[in-house]
């Protein structure tokens, strides 16, 4: 029986695919790149590539494993969920990362193999699997967040183009992104029905980014202007009016990889241990006991939340027996994982004081500051992709069947 | 629910169609009324005996299955979920007792019978009205002298597995043993147990008792999930077919928010509640870490399943006649029992030296 426990055991293929693994990693990724993976690249923005690191992409793309339960034929390493699982601690035991992520591998790339035409995938399908484009997220407006289908950007059928207007925002890495799926509507007589998925190149004429600061500072959110942009019309993906569908099914691979589903992008849970940082910051009883025994409690708490979580994360893995794709239990996901993130971030910044709170410059140690701004950022993450409130409507009316109000 | 084999599957299925055709709440509302001495209905517990249940942590040579701690939580979740009234969390526990204890004799003459459900098999623990560890029973050769409360299926158990100062002892009902009844709000039997000079026979230390006491704890979450798991699904329907100012009940946004919470939290209590069940099973080194994460998520879970299920189902959740207030007691007992949530809390940071 495949328990949990046994998982970490290597049966006889997977024994295989790990030696596998093991030396094509050991001769490909560079030592020098060793556990330099940027956690807040997301964040900080890209920066210039070194040879290495271009080395260590094009070697990963071209192997697959950037995205290695994607088919084979698109480029993906037609890996198993349980060789996947294999890969990633193989790279982990070396200190390797996967150079390949972004809203490309998580999001747009599964959704285009479902929805997108021949053409579309062998146009845009290569460019994610090897690293080489970066896609941004054309959704939200100033007056469509959650209710994300009262969107207004239009694009106009001018024949063999469209032509497109308006406004969206909270575009992750738009000033940094090549392409733009996007959300617009084509038909305004209709809500969900008028709204078309269109892919966008943000070097267009007529696209303009303005980055957005946050509570926590500098981000990778922007507004996004579209101002008289000709699409072509081979950019549509889907048919007129089927962008309501393709972009839920969109928002469930993001909250399937946000909720740690996706598998390599779960970093909510990396770090010290609260516990640790508590030792340094607090008093500590003659037992080793942390002396303020509230304290000590609700670290106790969310150290078990943790860990039902992660078991949660594995226990659907294994359930899912190879069907990687996302569903509604996402939804539960993505709240638990959104509630440790904010309750181990609250916590940090309590157990340090005043120390937790620095803005910048002296007094202050980089990890110091850096937890500022993981509290302050965290607050994000109940709010994207979907905010909790909306994760908890999902949950009552597709799990437990619970209707509208009349 | 974890990966399950064909096996499994079919127990698990088996005992979710027993516990609903033959044991549904009535059959609890029947013997709760009926109040017999033993605490629990004998063809009942025969019938589980015939179908293999009681033997299912117990090794194949003495008449078991030995299908493990998973498959055993598998059966005590779906008799949880109906209230099933039964011995088998208790003897299934003690039998393991015997099993890993160092008397042969006592294997060959008691586990047959507690596989087949002959007889019925306790532990012996507490000596206090909650689960703290501390004991003070005391054994000197080959009797013992102590008391033990609120001894769960005392009232009916053949045998007794008790802890004692150095460590975990073998008594049989007769001479020295005292049993007295305790009427608790669950109306379940949690009998009071005096030994006095009772023969005993020594199964092992005191690494023994915990090896027990953990798995005790482990299979007490299986049939707390099994609880809650029902006691929301009955609260959902009622939502469902509740009317009130002119609306469905299941339709108001405020309802479906506590709804979709519940629902999050039993996720993370059935992986928390199979991964003790799965360490037991594996023999892994953190046995003691699983079962305190269970349990305490398992306290706070079912409690908050069970007070919301009289809450939403308003009055009438405080009426005898509706399930609520079954499960509401039952829950209460059962978060007291093998330790609180905040024993496991505590229990659990130390573990990790914190």
């Amino acid at each position: 029986m495949a328990t949990a426990a046994e998982l970490d055991r290597p049966t006889d293929t997977l024994d295989a695919f790990r030696q596998e693994a093991r030396a094509w990693l050991e001769a490909n990724f560079p030592q020098s790149l060793r556990g330099k993976d940027n956690a807040m690249s997301a964040v900080d923005g890209p920066t210039e590539e070194t040879a290495e690191q271009k080395q260590w992409r094009e070697a990963m793309g071209a192997k697959g494993w950037g995205v290695p339960t994607w088919p084979k034929e698109h480029g993906g390493g037609g890996l198993s969920r349980a060789e996947a699982r294999v890969l990633g601690e193989e790279m982990m035991r070396i200190g390797a990362w996967n150079p390949i992520g972004g809203m490309g591998v998580m999001m747009f790339g599964p959704t285009l193999l479902e929805y997108g035409n021949e053409a579309q995938k062998a146009q845009h399908i290569p460019g994610i699997v090897r690293g080489e484009v970066r896609w941004c997220q054309g959704y939200s407006e100033p007056g469509a967040g959650s209710d994300l289908a009262s969107l207004q950007t239009f694009a106009e059928d001018k024949g063999d183009h469209y032509l497109v207007n308006g406004q969206k925002t909270w575009t992750s890495g738009g000033q940094w992104a090549d392409k733009c799926f996007a959300l617009v509507r084509t038909d305004k007589t209709q809500k969900h029905a008028g709204i078309s998925f269109l892919l966008i190149d943000m070097d267009a004429e007529g696209v303009e980014t303005r980055p957005i600061k946050l509570i926590s500072g500098a981000s990778p959110f922007c507004e996004t202007f579209f101002t008289n942009v000709k699409v072509p019309k081979e950019n549509l993906v889907g048919r007129e009016g089927q962008g309501w569908e393709i972009g839920t099914r969109l928002l469930q691979h993001e909250r399937n990889s946000l909720s740690g589903g996706g598998g390599s992008q779960g970093r909510m849970n990396q770090g010290e241990p609260i516990v640790s940082i508590a030792k340094k910051y607090r008093d500590v009883d003659a037992d080793g006991k942390l002396a303020d025994s509230d304290l000590r409690t609700r670290i106790i708490k969310h150290e078990m939340d943790q860990r039902a979580f992660a078991l949660t994360l594995r226990r659907a893995a294994l359930e899912a027996k190879g069907n990687a794709g996302p569903s509604a239990a996402t939804s539960v996901m993505k709240n638990v994982g959104a509630r440790i993130t904010q309750d181990r971030a609250e916590l940090a910044i309590e157990i340090m004081g005043m120390q937790g709170l620095g803005w910048e410059g002296e007094g202050f140690s980089n990890e110091e500051l850096a937890q500022t701004r993981t509290w302050l950022w965290g607050k994000a993450v109940s709010i994207y992709g979907g905010s909790s409130e909306v994760q908890n409507n999902v949950i009552a009316k597709r799990i437990l069947g619970m209707l509208d109000h009349q | 629910m974890a990966a399950l084999n064909d096996e499994q599957v079919m127990l698990r299925d088996m005992a979710r169609e027993w516990a609903d055709n033959e044991s549904p709440t009535t059959a609890f509302r029947k013997l709760r009324e009926a109040a017999p001495a033993k605490g629990f209905d004998p063809e009942a517990w025969s019938t589980i005996g015939q179908m293999g249940w009681a033997g299912v942590v117990i090794p194949e040579e003495f008449g078991g299955s030995a299908f493990g701690y998973l498959s055993l939580g598998l059966v005590v979740e779906q008799l949880g979920r109906n209230l099933a009234v039964s011995p088998l969390s208790s003897t299934a526990v003690a039998a393991t007792a015997i099993a890993m204890g160092s008397v042969d004799g006592a294997k060959s003459e008691w586990l047959p019978k507690l596989a087949s459900g002959e007889a019925v098999a306790t532990l012996a623990i507490d000596e206090g009205p909650n689960h703290d560890g501390k004991v003070t029973t005391s054994a000197s050769g080959s009797t013992m002298s102590g008391t033990k409360k609120f001894v769960a299926e005392g009232d009916g158990a053949d045998v007794f597995v008790v802890s004692a100062t150095d460590g975990l002892y073998l008594v049989a009902k007769g001479d020295g043993v005292t049993v007295s009844t305790r009427k608790m709000a669950d109306s379940r039997s949690h009998a009071d147990v005096i030994f006095a000079d009772a023969p005993a026979q020594k199964l092992g230390g005191t690494d023994l008792t915990q090896a027990i006491v953990d798995r005790a704890t482990a299979v007490t979450t299986a049939e707390m999930l099994g609880m809650a798991e029902s006691a929301f699904e009955q609260t959902l329907d009622y939502l469902k077919q509740r009317v009130q100012f002119g609306q469905v009940l299941s339709t108001f946004q405020a309802l479906q928010h506590r709804m979709a919470k519940m629902k999050t939290e039993l996720e993370l209590m059935r992986s928390a509640v199979e991964g003790a069940l799965e360490a037991i099973d594996a023999g892994r080194s953190d046995v003691d870490q699983a079962v305190s994460l269970a349990k305490a998520i398992a306290n706070d879970t079912l409690r908050v399943v069970s007070r919301e299920m009289v809450q939403l189902h308003g009055g009438v959740g405080m009426t005898d006649e509706y399930d609520a207030g079954l499960y509401l007691k039952r829950a209460a007992t059962l978060e007291t029992m093998w330790g609180t949530a905040s024993y496991h809390r505590d229990r659990f940071a130390k573990l990790n030296g914190y």
